[in-house]
């Protein structure tokens, strides 16, 4: 049943159904409606049995987690940005002890300058560490992702990490269908953990393991990432067949059959460049969208066959690798390697600024006219770096550049949408 | 007839012999049925305090929990030298994390066994000074001022042994480290304020607080069992002499840390609510020299280029210890740990 409803009150109330038994978080925008909701269900007896812990920082939350996931409790955290990073050993150490903890990532920008507003750099930050990583498109997939992931850890003994976009998802208020207890029941089976600190059967777990066998646990996690790809398409159609839609799976195609052109994105930002793509399709060009719900695992096999006939990828990323560029352009490169393929980078939406349709379709414009260079930052104020660039060459003492660009840009409505 | 009480240390080596108790109050060590939780066979130095401590303050959580036990560690020695696979020493349910977040992660076991019903399964959290006073504190206040049940235990042997005997926040003043080297004007560690753990602990107000040496095991056993009286929070923070670290010979172990009590300059008492409750006499007090000169971290203040100023410096730090918890015989109400100070 659709309700108007809050995206992260709609994921609190589908964690709750979950079955959740600890749930331990610590407080940061744009996460806090989730876990503020799931405290006062727990509060209130609503969902229960379950500890909820309230600690002093997001490296003890993920700590507590890990404690509760080897004591054998199904846990859940939620972070974004800095919280991600201050947690952030402690989240290499939940995979590689292979606990299938549940976290969302409301992901938001990491500073300086500090901003709280949405953008990928910190979902990117872990993007090696092991952990499943899979983005939401939408508030209503957001929600199905994170009964799929309960369900996708427990199989795997590997954490999973649903990133849902902050503040565009996370404090959008829309039609959200949160599915019923039963239905969620029977979907997802009790948590049997492989492993389990039982004092009747007394196991190490932690241990100190050298050079003799550290390439072939790490190997093992590679392999059990790559048992994730084939599960997530299986989980995203039992999941169609027990709620009846479509949600999950390793990628979403959009007009991608004959498309030249074909634009690739994480996360929300994907229903624009569908407008975008309609629209230029209007205009005859043959543009196509795919957007990667499994970020980690990478579904190599599935991307270079959804790009296969495309003449040229259009990456649109909302974070990437200073002093190289895109990160996932890398891995869409690697995953095609085609020489005749153009791949570009358009890096969008850093802190929050706006991606318009507009821009967008302008910069597809660009593209099918071989205007488009390899790397860009879509609606840069160059104006605005050389500016800064001057001052940097004048004088030694210019101070700090975020106060002086914002000291020139004056008061103006921040570019937020 | 006038009648005189039993003092152990009439023993003569002021060892508490296990003979003079009654069965049931004799050790756990010596108990053929101990669980052996941290068994031999483990890469630990000759004559490791801290593998001592452990073995002690581990067999007898174990006992007052009848086996039903969980233990939380923090990188360290004693994870390094207790777990190379697959000769794990452990036998008991084991979990390693990381260096700074052992009593976090305990929380999550107390957690989890909270959730399941399975409240008489209790957890231990453990570290060495470093994972506990300095990286470890923010997770240890933490666990302290939500008082969860954990007890967590510091074994301290005042520096970073693991990566090669570094300051810690522990280390005292002068004591050489290899960032502290014995050079310059103020050889060794500053004279800093230090971080007195067992008092900030107290200071959150949690059920139980105690100090201990593995120069006492008796007592040491007596507080692990007296902590596991209690739910929430509880600190125990032991003493234990480190031979690499300190350059002390490792048949030596037991003594340099008696030395540390009887000379006051580690007190060990016990604190219940916030408020101190016991303390363990000093029964023959000693001059802090005695501790230190068995010590080849101290080597820089003795000798012909000695420096007695510095000696007498750290001798003013266990007279004031002594005055504070009245530690002399004649100070304290009570000659056993059982006992009241004033
Ligand atoms: C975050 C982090 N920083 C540093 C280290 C390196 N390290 C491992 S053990 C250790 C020292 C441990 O000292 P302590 O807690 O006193 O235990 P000890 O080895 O002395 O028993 C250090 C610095 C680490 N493992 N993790
Ligand atoms: S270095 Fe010290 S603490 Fe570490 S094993 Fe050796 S004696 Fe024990
Ligand atoms: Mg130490």
């Amino acid at each position: 049943m659709l309700r108007q409803i809050e995206g992260s009150r709609a994921v609190a109330e589908t964690v709750a159904r979950c079955r959740p038994e600890v749930v331990c978080a610590y407080p940061i925008s744009p996460q806090t409606h989730i876990i503020e909701a799931i405290g006062a269900m727990v509060k209130s007896g609503q969902l229960s049995p379950c500890e909820f812990i309230n600690v002093e920082s997001e490296f003890a939350a993920m700590s507590v987690s890990i404690g509760a996931s080897a004591t054998g409790a199904r846990a859940y955290t939620a972070t974004a940005s800095q919280g991600l990073l201050f947690m952030i050993e402690a989240v290499y150490n939940a995979a590689g002890l292979g606990l299938p903890i549940v976290m969302t990532l409301a992901n938001r920008a990491i500073g300086a300058p500090i901003n709280i507003w949405n953008d990928h750099s910190d979902a990117m930050a872990v993007r090696d560490s092991g952990w499943i990583q899979l983005f939401a498109e939408t508030n209503q997939e957001a929600v199905d992702l994170h009964i799929q992931a309960f369900q996708l850890a427990e199989e795997l003994s590997l954490p999973v990490m649903v990133c849902m976009d902050g503040f565009i998802l996370t404090h959008a208020v829309e039609g959200i269908d949160v599915p019923d207890q039963s239905d969620v029941d029977a979907f997802l089976p009790p948590y049997e953990p492989r492993q389990v600190l039982d004092p009747s059967d007394p196991i190490s777990i932690g241990a100190m393991v050298g050079p003799e066998a550290f390439e072939e646990v790490r190997y093992l996690s590679h392999l059990r990432q790559l048992d994730a790809l084939e599960r997530i398409p299986v989980l995203a159609g039992e999941f169609t067949e027990s709620f009846g839609r479509e949600s999950g799976g390793l990628l979403h195609c959009y007009r991608t059959e004959d498309a030249e052109t074909i634009v690739v994105a994480l996360g929300s930002v994907l229903g624009t460049i569908k407008d975008a793509a309609d629209a230029r399709r209007a205009m005859g060009e043959r543009v196509g969208v795919v957007g990667i719900t499994s970020f980690r695992p990478f579904p190599h096999d599935a991307v270079r066959s959804a790009l296969s006939r495309a003449r040229r990828v259009v990456v649109v990323e909302k974070a990437f690798s200073v002093g190289f560029g895109g990160v996932l352009s890398t891995d869409i490169a690697m995953a095609t390697h085609d020489d005749d393929l153009t791949i570009h980078t358009v890096v969008a939406g850093l802190g929050g600024r706006a991606i318009t349709q507009h821009s967008l379709e302008g910069m597809l414009v660009d593209a099918t006219n071989g205007r488009l260079e390899r790397l860009t930052f879509l609606d840069l104020d160059h104006g605005i770096i050389e500016r800064e660039r001057d001052r940097m060459t004048a004088t030694r003492r210019s101070g700090p550049s975020a106060e002086n660009i914002l000291r020139d840009l004056g008061t103006v409505a921040s570019r937020i949408g | 007839m006038t009648s005189q009480p039993v003092r152990f240390y009439q023993v003569g080596s002021f060892a508490v012999g296990n003979r003079l108790f009654d069965k049931e109050n004799r050790t756990v060590q010596s108990d053929p049925h101990r669980s052996n939780s941290l068994d031999s066979g483990h890469r630990a130095c000759q004559g490791c305090g801290e593998a001592l401590g452990a073995r002690y303050a581990l067999d007898a959580a174990m006992r007052a929990t009848g086996g039903q036990l969980i233990a939380v560690n923090a990188t360290g020695c004693l994870e390094v030298f207790s777990t190379p696979y697959p000769e794990t020493s452990w036998r008991v349910a084991w979990l390693h994390s990381l260096f700074a977040n052992a009593p976090a992660v305990a929380t999550g076991v107390a957690a989890a066994l909270k959730v399941k019903g399975m409240q008489d399964v209790r957890v231990v959290g453990q570290a060495g000074d470093g994972g506990t006073v300095d990286i470890g504190f923010g997770c240890l206040s933490g666990m302290f001022e939500r008082n969860d049940d954990v007890l967590f235990i510091c074994y301290d042997n005042e520096a970073y042994m693991n990566t090669g005997v570094q300051r810690s926040g522990a280390t005292p003043p002068a004591a050489r480290t290899a960032t502290t080297e014995a050079v310059g004007a103020e050889p060794g560690n500053v004279f800093g304020q230090g971080k007195d753990l067992p008092r900030l602990a107290m200071a959150h107000g949690i059920d139980y607080v105690a100090t201990a040496t593995v120069a006492d095991l008796h007592d040491l056993e007596a507080k692990v069992e007296r902590a596991m009286q209690f739910h929430g929070a509880r600190y125990l923070h032991i003493l234990v002499p480190c031979p690499l670290g300190w350059g002390s010979a490792p048949n030596d172990t037991i003594r340099v840390a008696r030395l540390a009590a009887e000379s006051g300059i580690f007190p060990v008492f016990e604190a219940e609510h916030g408020e101190v409750t016991a303390v363990s006499p000093i029964r023959h007090r000693e001059p802090v020299e005695s501790y230190l000169s068995l010590q080849s971290r101290y080597a820089h203040l003795f000798g012909e280029h000695g420096r007695p100023d510095i000696v007498a410096r750290i001798q003013a730090i266990a007279d004031h210890n002594i005055s504070t918890y009245g530690l002399l015989e004649e100070q304290a109400v009570g000659t056993g740990s059982n006992e009241t100070s004033p």
